[in-house]
C-alpha cells in the first residue's frame, strides 16, 4: 500500500538508519511517523529519531543487523493499523507586539507589506512539524507562506530570547531557549517548548501541526504566569 | 559528601547517558570515555548505571567530607591524596577531610573519580549526566555532591587491575562506513584511512581533525547524527562528534566510530595522531 521502499543502513554497531526518498514532503514524514509508532520497542530499542526522510533506531547493544532489518521490513509491510494514527494541531499563542517582534518593521518594508499583513501571513497556516532537533524542543516546521520568505540575518544575534518566533529562508520556528540565532524575529510565545519538569518535556511530536494564534501583550503576560504556575492548558485539536 | 574545592576547566557528573529523549532533540551525553568510567565503577563494586565525576585534563580539587571508598581511572595526572601520591585503577579508602588533587600529566586527557555507590546528584530526564540546556553545565567551586553511606572497605577482586595500554597509546580508531561513505570517490576513501592529527578544537561536543580532505559533496537533508559520527564539513575538515552532540545535522556522515573508539579518542590531546581503521 505504501509507495515507499525504505532502505536500511547500519549506522555503527547498534543503530539502524532507515531512509526514505531525500525530499521534504508531508506524505514521507507521515509514513515515517506512522511506522515509528508501530516499531516494537521491546526489542532493546532505546531511542528513535525522526528527521525529514529518515528514521534512526538505536538499540541497547550490538545487534545482528540482518535479523533486526528483517523484523523491521516485515513490520513495514503491515500497513493497516498505521493509517488512522491521529495527529494534533496545537494552538500556540504568539504576541506579535513590536517590542517582541523586533524585525517586523524591517521585514514589512523589505516585502512591501504592512506589519499586519506580515502577521496575517505568518499566523494563517497550519504548520506541519517535520521533526524535533537542533536543540531540545526545537520544531522543524514546514508551510511558511512564500510572501514572507526572507534571508537569514547576515550577522546572527548572539542572544535571541526564549520563545522568540522567527523566520529564515523558507523556514519558521520558535527558539525553545535563549540562544544565538540568525532568524528574523516576528514575535514571542509565552509557551514552554521544552520543560524538563514534565514527564513528556515537549508537548509536540513529529507529524503534529501547530498554528500561531496572535495575542496582545496583556494576554502574553497572563499566559506566561499561568504557564510558570503549571496552570496553562495548551489547546489542541485532533486532525 | 564530596566537596569541590577547585572546579577545574570542565568537570561534570556523568552516567551512561540520557536515553529515550533523542526524538525531542535531547543529546545523549554520558561519560565520554565510557570504557574508563565502567572500569572505575567495577573497581568500586558499583552498578553500570552509577554516576561518576568526569575530570578534564587533571584540573580540579576535591575534598572527601566523610570516609569514602573511591578509585581513579582514565588519564593519569599524578593524583595525590593529602599530598601523598596514589595510583590509578586502585581502590582507596579516603578519611574524612582528605583532599584529592592532581599534578603533572603522565598520559590521557579524561580522568574518572568513581566512588562506592555512585554520586547521588539529581536525575533529570532519567539521567544524572550533566548536559548544557538540560542540567547545569559543569561543576563549580563549593558544590557538595552527595554519596551513599559507605560500606566496609574490602578489596574486591578488581582491586588492582590495569587498563590496556592501547587505550592510551594506540592511534587506531576502529570504525564503520557512515551513511554517506559511498558518495566519496576512491581517492577520498583512501585518504580517510591515512593518519590525521587532532586539532586543539575539542570538547564534549566534538573533536576536529587538522588535515582537510577534498570535499565535493553537497549538504545532506538534515538527518540524525550520533556520538562517533565523522562529519565532512564544507571546508573539508573532519569533525568526530562526541557525547554532547546534537541529534541531527546536515553535513555528510562519512564514518561511524565503533562505540569503543570514541572512548579511545577522548583520551587524546591536540597534536596526537589518529588513524581510522576498518
Amino acid at each position: 500500500m505504501s509507495k515507499y521502499k525504505p532502505t536500511y543502513k547500519p549506522f555503527g554497531e547498534s543503530t539502524i538508519l532507515m531512509e526514505w526518498p531525500s525530499k521534504i514532503e508531508e506524505t514521507i514524514i507521515r509514513d515515517i511517523v506512522a511506522f515509528e509508532k508501530s516499531v516494537d520497542k521491546s526489542r532493546g530499542i532505546v531511542d528513535t529519531v525522526i528527521t525529514y526522510n529518515a528514521l534512526t533506531i538505536r538499540y541497547d547493544c550490538e545487534i545482528d543487523f540482518e535479523v533486526e532489518v528483517a523484523e523491521l521490513r516485515d513490520r513495514y509491510k503491515v500497513k493497516k493499523k498505521r493509517e488512522d494514527q491521529a495527529s494534533k494541531c496545537w494552538q500556540i499563542p504568539v504576541c506579535y507586539d513590536l517590542d517582541f517582534g523586533i524585525d517586523l518593521d524591517e521585514i514589512a518594508s523589505a516585502k512591501e507589506l504592512t506589519v499586519d499583513e506580515v502577521i496575517q501571513f505568518h499566523s494563517a497556516p497550519d504548520y506541519l512539524i517535520y521533526f524535533i532537533g537542533f536543540q531540545p524542543g526545537f520544531l522543524y516546521l514546514g508551510g511558511l507562506n512564500e510572501k514572507i520568505h526572507v534571508p537569514r540575518k547576515a550577522i546572527p544575534r548572539l542572544r535571541v530570547a526564549k520563545g522568540s518566533v522567527g523566520i529564515g529562508g523558507s523556514q519558521t520556528g520558535v527558539y525553545p531557549n535563549d540562544s544565538a540565532g540568525g532568524w528574523n524575529i516576528l514575535g514571542r510565545s509565552p509557551i514552554d517548548f521544552f520543560d524538563i519538569s514534565k514527564p513528556q518535556p515537549c508537548f509536540a511530536s513529529a507529524g503534529d501541526r501547530i498554528k500561531f494564534r496572535p495575542i496582545d501583550k496583556d494576554s502574553y503576560h497572563q499566559i506566561m504566569e499561568e504557564e510558570q504556575d503549571g496552570n496553562f492548558m495548551l489547546k489542541s485539536q485532533a486532525i | 559528601m564530596i566537596k569541590v574545592l577547585h572546579p577545574g576547566i570542565y568537570n561534570t557528573i556523568q552516567d551512561q547517558g540520557r536515553f529515550g529523549f533523542a526524538k525531542l532533540g535531547v543529546p545523549l551525553a554520558g561519560a565520554i570515555d565510557a570504557y574508563a568510567a565502567e572500569f572505575g565503577k567495577a573497581i568500586v563494586g558499583g552498578k553500570t548505571t552509577d554516576a561518576v565525576i568526569e575530570i578534564t585534563f587533571g584540573q580540579g580539587k576535591f575534598q572527601f567530607m566523610e570516609t569514602t571508598i573511591f578509585c581513579l581511572t582514565g588519564g593519569d595526572f599524578s593524583p595525590t591524596l593529602d599530598g601523598d601520591p596514589i595510583g590509578m585503577n586502585r581502590l582507596y579508602n579516603a578519611e574524612a577531610t582528605a583532599v584529592l588533587s592532581f599534578g603533572k600529566r603522565n598520559y590521557g586527557a579524561i580522568t574518572y573519580l568513581a566512588v562506592q555507590g555512585g554520586v547521588q546528584t539529581d536525575r533529570v530526564l532519567k539521567s544524572r549526566s550533566f548536559s548544557k540546556g538540560i542540567t547545569r553545565e559543569r561543576l563549580e567551586k563549593g558544590d557538595e555532591l552527595e554519596i551513599l553511606k559507605q560500606e566496609e572497605y574490602t578489596e574486591t577482586k578488581y582491586a588492582r587491575i590495569r587498563m590496556p595500554v592501547e587505550h592510551f597509546n594506540s592511534a587506531e580508531l576502529p570504525c564503520f562506513p557512515g551513511p554517506e561513505f559511498d558518495q566519496l570517490n576512491e581517492k577520498q576513501k583512501l585518504r580517510l584511512f591515512e593518519p590525521f592529527t587532532l586539532s586543539a578544537d575539542q570538547n564534549r561536543v566534538g573533536y576536529r581533525l587538522n588535515e582537510p580532505i577534498e570535499n565535493n559533496l553537497d549538504h545532506i537533508l538534515t538527518s540524525s547524527v550520533l556520538p562517533g559520527t565523522v562529519q565532512l564539513t564544507p571546508s573539508g575538515t573532519l569533525i568526530v562528534l562526541m557525547n554532547d552532540c546534537q541529534v541531527s545535522g546536515g553535513y555528510p556522515r562519512v564514518l561511524q566510530l565503533s562505540e569503543y573508539a570514541t572512548s579511545r579518542l577522548s583520551q587524546k590531546v591536540a597534536g596526537d595522531k589518529v588513524q581510522f581503521t576498518r
